[in-house]
């Protein structure tokens, strides 16, 4: 079985944004760096269905050059191999990522066979544009569910729960498929120390693709205005409990 | 102009269609009418409906469902497509204002493209009272095209009060310290008739189940009153709390974004505070049936 999973670098944000002095990009200058939760889980599926299955998992990034650091993390998870798209730092839009992740995995297949399954988040934690999964699966003709929080292999199918207002639809299609995936699918393993001592000697391909004119094209960001909230005091330790019980009165919920 | 917009019931499209007004004459292509749900039928559809009336635009609400249709539509008319929008307008290029982070951020952008697809964020412009647009016919679906449907529904196993519609919402984070630790939570949450919540450091740790988390990657909440014990106010929580009427925030540090956002703090300790809070319910309400 051969499995790619497609994750994104993103900053760790903490509790208030702060962008760059042209309100391009967040100014990340005091932040760390992570996969979006949502990859991780595919990341972890991927390394699942490789355990039980046998077989070849990729991770791959469209990202600038640290984002093999990334790549190193779903490598320490248990994935075998990265191939991994160099930016200069600069955004992709969602329509050039997909059609640059598209030739890197049709490349990829050339000389080992099509992936069974190629995962995805189900949208960017950070740009959540909601297409490059679809866009890829797309072009290579292959099924796609999204938004999935459990995935089960059934023979040449496999069964997909997305999770909807009222439960879970199900849907069951024929491998190969992309499978676009939501944070609690799993619950990602922590790396291991050998893990990680493995993952730095695993090979990662670099490719670097030309980045087409965006058509959906960033003008600026903007911090939207706080929500107002007036942060009252109702004093502190445990003699505060009667005034939490009186605004809990006064709201109705007592 | 025509323009189409993919109506599913409910608040969130009558928002797209208000914005999709400022392009053209809105014409709906309802979403139930592949039954049962088959996304690719639908971008199909919607994209014989752009031919046939030779749509200017194409919008549907930010949903789930709309976003994964309109992401096939665009992948098969090989066009931008610029989700969860907060605002449009037409022009060359159309211009959109669009929520990243989950709303937590705000991005400007120009959309070059023939024919803009857009989706509208759920509750961020308001809904206009016009006209419900006429409605296009949906032909038979190519069986290629039904690859990808629902063939079943699992309902949701009960329980207890679901996140999504919990009046009060007790939530926990890493300040809760341990698995264990939640027990007070769920006391205080069982004496409020209360949903239990919490954050991604819970969740990650295993101390709870993802249904329980709130945020970006979690659960958006709208209860009447959020109690958030333990938890810093990390961006991607905050996105989460958008709904929220009155938030009260329990935390050691007085400095913690999420006590510089709330509308009530309380400083100290959570394993002091939570346990005497449950006894202050409990006292309130002995006091008034002896009364
Ligand atoms: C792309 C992305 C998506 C994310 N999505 C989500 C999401 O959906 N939901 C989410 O919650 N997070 C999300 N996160 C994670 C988020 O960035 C934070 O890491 C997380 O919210 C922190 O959880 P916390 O507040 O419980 O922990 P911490 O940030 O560690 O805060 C713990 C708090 O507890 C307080 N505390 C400690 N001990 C006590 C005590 N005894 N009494 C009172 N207070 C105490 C501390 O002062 C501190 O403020 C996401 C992150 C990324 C990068």
């Amino acid at each position: 079985m051969r499995i790619a999973v497609c994750i994104k670098r993103v900053p760790i944000t903490g509790g208030r944004i702060v962008l760059t002095a042209d309100a391009r990009a967040i100014n990340t200058q005091h932040l760390g760096f992570t996969m979006s939760p949502h990859e991780e889980c595919g990341v972890e599926e991927a390394v699942r269905l490789i355990e039980a299955n046998k077989g070849d998992s990729v991770v791959l990034t469209l990202g600038p050059p640290e984002a093999v650091e990334q790549l190193r993390d779903a490598m320490a998870l248990g994935i075998d191999r990265a191939i991994h798209l160099q930016t200069d730092g600069q955004e992709w839009d969602g329509e050039s990522t997909a059609a640059a992740l598209l030739d890197a995995i049709r490349a990829d297949e050339t000389s080992n066979g099509p992936f069974d399954i190629i995962f995805f988040g189900n949208e960017s934690a950070d740009s959540g544009g909601f297409q490059v999964g679809l866009r890829v699966a797309y072009a290579l003709n292959r099924p796609c569910v999204t938004g999935l929080k459990r995935v089960t292999l059934e023979g040449s199918s496999v069964r997909c729960e997305q999770e909807v207002e009222d439960g879970r639809d199900v849907y069951v299609v024929p491998l190969p498929a992309v499978l676009t995936v939501k944070e609690g699918l799993n619950l990602p393993r922590y790396p291991s120390v050998p893990g990680r001592m493995r993952a730095r000697s695993k090979p990662v391909a670099d490719v670097t693709p030309a980045r087409p004119a965006p058509r959906l094209e960033l003008v600026k960001l903007l911090v939207p205005a706080g929500q107002g909230r007036r942060a009252e005091s109702l004093g502190s330790g445990a003699a505060a409990a009667p005034a939490v019980v009186d605004v809990f009165q006064k709201a109705g919920v007592l | 102009m025509n323009v189409l917009v993919l109506m599913e019931p409910g608040e969130p499209s009558r928002q797209a269609l208000t914005l999709a007004r400022k392009f053209g004459e809105p014409h709906g292509l309802p979403v139930q009418a592949v039954q049962p749900f088959a996304p690719d039928a639908l971008a199909a559809a919607l994209a014989r409906a752009v031919e046939e009336l030779d749509a200017g635009a194409v919008f549907a609400a930010g949903t789930d469902r709309g976003n994964e249709v309109m992401a096939r539509l665009a992948a098969r008319l090989n066009l931008p497509l610029a989700a969860n929008c907060i605002g449009a307008a037409p022009g060359d290029p159309a211009t959109v204002t669009r929520l990243r982070w989950g709303g937590s951020l705000l991005e400007e952008a120009r959309l070059h493209s023939p024919r803009p697809l857009v989706t509208v964020a759920p509750h961020t412009v308001p809904a206009d009272d016009g006209p419900q647009p006429p409605t296009i016919e949906v032909g038979s679906p190519a069986l290629g095209d039904l690859v990808v449907r629902v063939s079943d529904h699992i309902k949701p196993t009960n329980g207890g009060i679901s996140l999504a519609d919990a009046k009060v919402i007790v939530s926990g984070g890493r300040g809760v310290g341990s698995k264990e630790g939640f027990a007070i939570i769920e006391e205080l949450a069982g004496l409020l008739g209360a949903a239990v919540g919490c954050s991604r450091a819970v969740t990650s740790a295993g101390w709870r189940p993802h249904s329980d988390q709130v945020g970006q990657t979690g659960t958006k909440v709208a209860p009447e009153v959020y109690i958030a014990c333990g938890i810093s106010g990390a961006t991607q929580h905050m996105a989460g709390l958008k709904g929220a009427k009155r938030i009260l925030a329990i935390n050691s540090d007085p400095q913690a974004p999420l006590m510089l956002n709330a509308d009530y703090t309380v400083t100290g300790d959570l394993k002091e505070i939570v346990p005497a809070i449950s006894a202050e319910i409990r006292r309130a309400r002995a006091g008034r049936t002896s009364s």
